[in-house]
């Protein structure tokens, strides 16, 4: 058995509500409460939910951008949250991140050179300049865009360019992992098509590990190995595609796959309407955070919901998971 | 057709001055609305499908935009020649339009109520009492849960979803004949998508209203509209009913955007898509515009713009191709495919 990339135990996060003038702590904002996972080696891990139900903040605590209250996060085998400045220098060489607004990403006032150069110069893979200018150029046309535009600024791009842009700066430093916050979903359908195909390619290329953020199913589907449903910061399904996309078990899951607009005006699906909205996780319900929608509710799941694992009657494994009374 | 259309649209013109140069950002659009049906609007950005909605209005600033020409037709009356003060009676009250983003569309200093009741003293001439009444039966209508006090809150105290609705009661005011929907779901969650989908279209069905929806997602097309049209930079490229649309899109550019979508393929295989990225409209090329991305593209496509050709035997679909102009080079194109 190889080790997995990363593994993490019982991550949360709360954000501390203050008040008044003397800044008193008054609650706190459960963003992730309780979340296992474990990503292998050229693997892509899906993770979805709606708005609010802390599919970001994961991103961001697995690269420890924000501080997680507790829970421990392993990278190859060692604990980033205990490690040092220097050691976590390391870690942030091997673990990237790439948004969903390019443009917002990307400084306007730098070049493109600058702006995917700078890491190599601070990171000592390069050490001249025309080292660096020969990574950036390599780095380019791996993206698919001509080494003429490290000259150029942001602006002078269209919205895709500037998304190659930053896969190029997240890949500049060979990485083994990269977050995907929303990458493809704020792009036009051509567009996304594009970039879709490059992160692809670029996974099979590189080598890469991809934690892939989306709200968007239909992305979720096409491009991940294993998925994680997460709702008000806690899991609520977890398992390959095929078995997630195929077989959901959680009533959530399956009002969201049902929301899915249809392929093909003439198809008739059985769609789960779900009523109200996400409540706010300052004050999440108790037990299983979904009862307060789910059409399926009982008494019994105010506590804390068991989890359950679907056995492949094949091949004897566990296919997925899931947190649910039913 | 069954009945006559609501709104009427023939060679819909819209120009901005950039630079020197007047560019049609709408160019010669021409569609009826029918009451009680949907027509959508489909399309990649920076293709002109929310300019058309505004130059129906007439909501584009001029300058830069030059003075739409064609027609709009909307009850024997054309939109286009009306004085301002005769338009603004027409203006969110027969004809109304809910945006893309309901937080910048809600003034943020005033509670959605009193916005509500602004409309209805605008509108329906109902003050005090009475329009409070109305504004409370509009918000139930939309399925605002306990809308007398939702009725005080300031809209950044109401969700994303709960936002929209507001949104949608506030353009229901004045019981319009035509709604335009400017990508009504584009910011919410696929399961409030969902339901602003229905709410939308069960309101439809009560009131026989027309919708124009203006969207780029083809799932958002298949769930609520009745007929389609297709843009790219700034022309209608395909128009057909959904059904027709959907089993035998024509137009290479519809191809390609549905052979783009990634919940048409398997998972991880390689995804089509078309090459290079919608031009800005100071750069649309010459001929038909989408040659340069067009994987059959002919010596004539960037020469000559293509007329509307009759596809098949239904009687309104139609595609902007020289691909079916039934000549020898365009049939064996076809007969090869490309994509």
């Amino acid at each position: 058995m190889i080790p997995p990339l990363i593994k993490v135990k019982g991550l949360k996060v709360h954000f501390p509500i203050v008040s008044g003038i003397m800044r008193r702590v008054v609650g706190s904002i459960k963003a992730l409460d309780g979340i296992d996972l474990e990503l292998n080696k050229k693997e892509v891990l899906g993770i979805v939910g709606e708005t609010g139900c802390g599919k970001s903040t994961l991103g961001r605590a697995i690269l420890r951008l924000v501080e997680p209250t507790e829970g421990s996060i392993e990278f190859s085998g060692r604990d980033i949250l205990s490690q040092s400045k220097e050691e976590l220098q390391q870690f942030r060489k091997s673990a990237q991140i790439i948004f969903q607004n390019p443009f917002a990403s990307l400084n306007p006032r730098k070049t493109i050179l600058e702006s995917i150069g700078e890491s190599l110069l601070y990171h000592h893979i390069v050490d001249t300049p025309e080292e660096q200018k020969e990574r950036v150029a390599e780095v380019l046309s791996l993206v698919g865009l001509p080494a003429s535009a490290m000259e150029r600024h942001p602006h002078e791009f269209s919205g895709g360019q500037q998304q190659r842009i930053c896969i190029g700066r997240a890949i500049a430093l060979n990485p083994l992992f990269i977050v995907c916050d929303e990458a493809a979903s704020a792009l036009d359908v051509s567009v996304q098509a594009q970039i879709l195909n490059l992160l692809q390619e670029l996974k099979e290329k590189l080598s890469l590990s991809y934690l892939f953020i989306s709200h968007d199913l239909s992305l979720i589907r096409y491009l991940s190995d294993r998925v994680i449903v997460l709702y008000l910061g806690k899991v609520m399904e977890t398992g390959s595609v095929q078995a997630i996309f195929e077989n959901p078990q959680h009533p959530y899951t399956k009002a969201l796959l049902s929301a899915i607009p249809k392929n093909h005006p003439r198809e008739t699906r059985q769609r789960v309407v779900l009523h109200g909205e996400i409540p706010s996780a300052r004050n999440p319900p108790s037990g299983c955070p979904f009862r307060t929608r789910c059409p399926y509710a009982q008494p019994i799941c105010a506590e804390l919901p068991p989890k359950k694992v679907i056995i492949d009657v094949a091949t004897g494994l566990p296919t997925h998971e899931y947190n649910c009374i039913l | 057709m069954p009945n006559k259309p609501i709104l009427t649209v023939r060679n819909l013109t819209t120009r901005l001055q950039i630079g020197n140069q007047p560019v049609a950002v709408v160019d010669d659009l021409s569609f009826d609305l029918f009451p009680g049906k949907t027509l959508a609007l489909v399309g990649e950005s920076g293709c002109g499908k929310s300019l058309t909605a505004l130059s129906l209005l007439r909501l584009l600033p001029t300058p830069p935009a030059l003075p739409s020409t064609g027609e709009v037709i909307y009850n024997e009356i054309n939109l286009l020649s009306l004085t301002e003060k005769e338009m603004r009676r027409i203006r969110g009250k027969k004809i109304s339009m809910i945006f893309q983003d309901p937080s910048s569309a809600l003034n943020p200093v005033y509670t959605i109520g009193s916005q509500l009741m602004e409309i209805v003293g605008l509108h329906l001439n109902l003050y005090g009492e009475e329009a409070f009444a109305r504004t409370i039966e509009l918000l139930t209508e939309v399925g605002i849960p306990s809308p007398k006090e939702r009725f005080l809150d300031y809209p950044h105290q109401l969700s994303g979803g709960m936002r929209q609705r507001v949104m949608i009661a506030m353009a229901l005011i004045s019981e319009p004949d035509i709604l335009i929907a400017d990508e009504p779901t584009t910011a919410l969650d696929v399961t409030i998508q969902g339901q602003i989908l229905t709410l939308i279209r069960s309101i439809q069905q009560k009131r026989g209203m027309a919708v124009l929806l203006i969207t780029h997602d083809m799932g958002i097309v298949s769930e609520i509209a009745d007929d389609v049209i297709v843009m790219y930079a700034a022309q209608a490229v395909e128009s057909a009913d959904v059904i027709t649309l959907f089993d035998q899109m024509s137009h290479p550019y519809t191809q390609g955007l549905f052979a783009s979508s990634p919940s048409r393929h398997k998972s991880k295989e390689h995804l089509y898509s078309i090459k290079g990225t919608v031009p800005p409209p100071s750069l649309f090329p010459s001929g038909c515009h989408f040659h340069p991305r067009c994987p059959y593209a002919m010596e004539r496509c960037k020469q000559v713009s293509p007329p509307e050709f009759k596809i098949g035997t239904n009687q309104q679909h139609y595609a902007k191709c020289w691909l079916y102009d039934g000549s020898e080079e365009s049939s064996e194109k076809l007969r090869k495919g490309a994509l």
